[in-house]
């Protein structure tokens, strides 16, 4: 085995595993450092595909500005087990037929999607490169940047908005 | 891959590991001097020269002190939150680069552990991580002083972190380049950034005052409504870590602003020195001009210790957001227009 292959075998391991023990754990705060492992370790796969940017601002995003928000929320809701809402048996039953249904369609999915993933083409261009990813972007693919970059701003005013107007309501 | 690589490598990391650790601990030694002399006192003069062997005394007494854990159901975090402060303080040192090149074995050694891509992200993403050190110390220490401390220190951190990366953000686009090897390279001669972004560099300060959670933005530690902040609860070495990691970073954010406006490594005259003196000597000597550089930066992080008092959070707040962010993003605009005029 090259030792990329086993590296690729470690952090699916612990992917996998922080990802089930963020569903499983009943402490909220537990739960949300097991996601923010489990978005390291995706970090250490797109490491693995050989695209540093994508890594670093996916730790700086994630890791860093959202997790650390949730952590924020959490902390300061002080959530326990007693203030557990009881959970309706008609909640689990729609709970698990969605997710039953969802995984068959992720399986078929994949199943149908498998074909299509060709041997991948050598590629001579570096996208490692950050100024090769920039001029991309706001070249190629300009319209769906400012698009999300629009979106993303009228998140924030919104978000912003939301929160003015319970103050000035009382 | 050569071993030779490896070996030059593995070198190059423990040194720097060892000179960060020193320089946190005599930054202890000098932060007690420098606030002596500023207030007209000795200060420490007992262990050693002038209480040079002052840190290694600190350091036996908190090994040796008795351990004391709160009454905690999540011991695991207890231990790991001190971890992650230690961790991220030293991860940051791998992109720095220490000098330009030394000349040993017919080989050229660059004093950099790695020089990636994107450099300065890579430090952004370290910095951000290091707000979980304290959070999960503090939440987990199970006491209300330290989860408020812990909330404080970290939505300062979070908050000064924005203003921090637009401020960057303008230094960029001058430069064109996320590397910092690239930048120090472009500041050779007296070509240093800080003449073309002294508003950046001055966000960039503030910002990184706020971020090593020193004075005057230390609120997370207040004795009158927090006790010790976020680690309060804890006691021996892993306080000590605690304290470390502070003094780490410090050290850490002064390389940062050295190499970022200051020029690094480049002094005048470094490329004379290089064609008549020796690439050896010149670089080692641009070495010695970067930790002058740095040594400067941590003095001045105590110098405003002592002469500026402390702000109320919801002034540092109002200072974060109000001001900075919208200075930084005027900064950014006047940059783009000096660009497009100029070049």
């Amino acid at each position: 085995m090259s030792p990329i292959l086993i590296t690729f075998y470690f952090l699916s391991a612990i992917t996998l595993a922080s990802a089930f023990l963020t569903i499983y754990s009943k402490n909220p705060i537990h739960s949300a450092i097991y996601l923010v492992i489990c978005f390291f370790t995706i970090a250490g796969h797109y490491l693995l595909f050989n695209s540093q940017f994508l890594a670093i601002v996916h730790i700086i995003v994630y890791s860093g500005a959202i997790m650390v928000l949730f952590l924020f929320t959490i902390m300061l809701m002080n959530l326990n087990k007693e203030d557990e809402v009881h959970k309706p048996r008609i909640t689990r039953l729609g709970a698990i037929t969605i997710c039953i249904l969802m995984s068959v369609v992720l399986v078929t999915i994949f199943i149908n999607s498998n074909p299509i993933v060709g041997d991948e083409l050598p590629s001579t261009e570096d996208y490692q490169s950050i100024k090769k990813l920039g001029t991309l972007l706001l070249n190629e693919y300009m319209v769906p940047f400012e698009f999300a970059s629009i979106l993303l701003l009228v998140a924030m005013i919104g978000v912003v908005l939301l929160s003015k107007k319970e103050k000035t309501e009382k | 891959m050569d071993s030779a690589f490896i070996i030059e490598k593995s070198v190059l990391i423990v040194v720097v590991f060892a000179i960060t650790m020193v320089m946190a601990m005599y930054s202890t030694w000098a932060e007690r001097k420098v606030a002596a002399f500023l207030q007209d006192r000795v200060g420490p003069n007992r262990a050693g020269w002038g209480g040079l062997l002052q840190p290694l005394a600190d350091g036996m007494k908190l090994f040796a002190k008795e351990e004391f854990e709160p009454d905690t159901k999540n011991r695991f975090l207890f231990f790991v939150g001190p971890a992650i402060a230690m961790s991220t303080a030293l991860m940051t040192s791998a992109v720095i680069p220490w000098g330009d090149k030394l000349h040993i074995f017919g080989r050229d050694v660059v004093l950099q552990a790695t020089d990636i891509d994107g450099s300065l992200l890579y430090i952004f993403a370290i910095v951000s991580i290091g707000v979980y050190g304290i959070m999960i110390g503090g939440w987990a220490s199970n006491n209300k002083f330290s989860l408020m401390g812990a909330v404080r220190a970290a939505s300062q951190m979070v908050s000064y972190e924005v203003a921090m990366g637009l401020s960057v953000i303008a230094l960029i686009m001058m430069t064109g380049t996320l590397s910092l090897k690239e930048i120090s390279i472009q500041q050779s001669g007296m070509n240093w950034n800080v003449f073309y972004q002294p508003v950046g560099f001055l966000i960039f300060l503030i910002c990184a005052f706020a971020e090593t959670n020193r004075t005057p933005f230390d609120l997370a530690e207040c004795e009158s409504e927090l006790i010790g902040g976020y680690h309060t609860e804890y006691s021996s070495m892993k306080m000590g870590f605690y304290l470390f990691a502070e003094y780490a970073n410090m050290f850490i954010s002064s390389t940062i602003l050295a190499v970022l406006y200051f020029g690094g490594y480049n002094y005048p005259g470094m490329q004379w020195m290089v064609d008549n003196v020796g690439v050896n000597t010149a670089n080692i000597l641009g070495i010695g001009v970067l930790f002058i550089k740095i040594c400067f930066f941590i003095f001045f992080y105590m110098w405003v210790r002592w002469t500026i008092p402390r702000f109320r959070y919801d002034q540092l707040m109002n200072l974060g957001w109000k001001i900075l962010i919208p200075l930084s993003i005027i900064n950014i605009v006047i940059t783009g227009i000096c660009i497009l005029a100029f070049k």
